[in-house]
């Protein structure tokens, strides 16, 4: 009986420990995190964002290698690139990796197309019109816009330009 | 030997254009939708002065495929454009040049609705 109520002890004790362990092993992962959090984040921003980049130039190579012209190659590069932010957005694999990459995944397009294809599965319920159809680029909008903004006055500054200058 | 330092160039300018984008979003309170807009007007703004193109020669992929590559398409677009038609191509150039990753996104965006849907979040 004694014996068994001391099995009992021991056990307790060291579950009692294995929480202290554990507390211990938080707080120490905590410190750690605190730390260097940038210089975690900046590695894995680096290292994935990099990765992508070397499959968007095999992919280039590919395309040109099949005998389609530079230009063409650069378009079909980032559609398949996006074709696959979207289907690893849709499989809930994207939320994954970016959580870990961070602005390794977001800068590259993939960044843009997991914005527009996340958002167009969120704003499904809401309906394909309403929903999808008007707040697919809630998120993307922006960067069209801005863009489309910054590249017109480019364009009426460099038509100014070439008028003065021929 | 040539291909490995193309790689490595596509590698490291593109891991650094990301690198930059993460220091942003944790050392100053921009949103990553705000650094997005920042990365496309900067890719219009260093092709606009002939600073991106060397970048692009350099690293291929690693200056192409950064939302920075995004914002060089609409630049070099709109050059062309206005080179063609004049003041017109300032408003034509930059989408025409963009629309295949514009129109990819909208329907493969919308094909994952039709098959996905929304999972809880962990």
């Amino acid at each position: 009986m004694l014996s068994i109520i001391n099995l009992y002890l021991v056990k307790l004790f060291s579950k009692g420990c294995d929480i202290l362990k554990k507390q211990e092993y938080i707080e120490y992962v905590e410190k750690r995190a605190k730390r260097s959090p940038i210089l975690k984040n900046c590695f894995f921003a680096f290292t994935v964002g990099g990765t992508i980049c070397i499959i968007g130039q095999l992919l280039i190579d590919l395309y040109t290698y099949l005998g389609i012209n530079k230009e063409d190659s650069g378009t079909l590069t980032s559609i398949t690139l996006i074709f696959t932010s979207c289907l690893l957005t849709g499989l809930g694999v994207f939320d994954n990796i970016a959580r870990v990459a961070g602005a390794g995944t977001l800068v590259p397009i993939t960044g843009f197309a997991n914005a527009v294809s996340s958002q167009a599965i969120d704003t499904k319920s809401e309906g394909y019109v309403l929903g999808v159809g008007a707040k697919i680029f809630t998120i993307a909008g922006p960067v069209i816009v801005y863009a489309v903004l910054s590249g017109t006055l480019y364009g009426v500054i460099y038509y100014i330009c070439t008028l003065i200058w021929g | 030997m040539d291909i490995f330092i193309k790689y490595l160039f596509a590698f490291i300018i593109g891991g650094a254009l990301c690198t930059v984008a993460q220091i942003l979003i944790d050392k100053t309170k921009l949103t990553p939708a705000r650094i997005l807009v920042i990365y496309v007007c900067a890719g219009v703004f260093l092709t606009a002065i002939n600073i991106y193109e060397p970048l692009v020669e350099l690293a291929g992929a690693g200056a192409t495929v950064p939302l920075t590559g995004f914002g060089r398409l609409i630049a070099n677009g709109v050059k062309k454009a206005v080179d063609e038609k004049g003041l017109l191509g300032a408003l034509t150039g930059g989408l025409s040049a963009t629309a295949g990753g514009i129109a990819a996104s909208i329907v493969f965006g919308f094909i994952a609705s039709l098959i996905f849907s929304s999972k809880p979040k962990k």
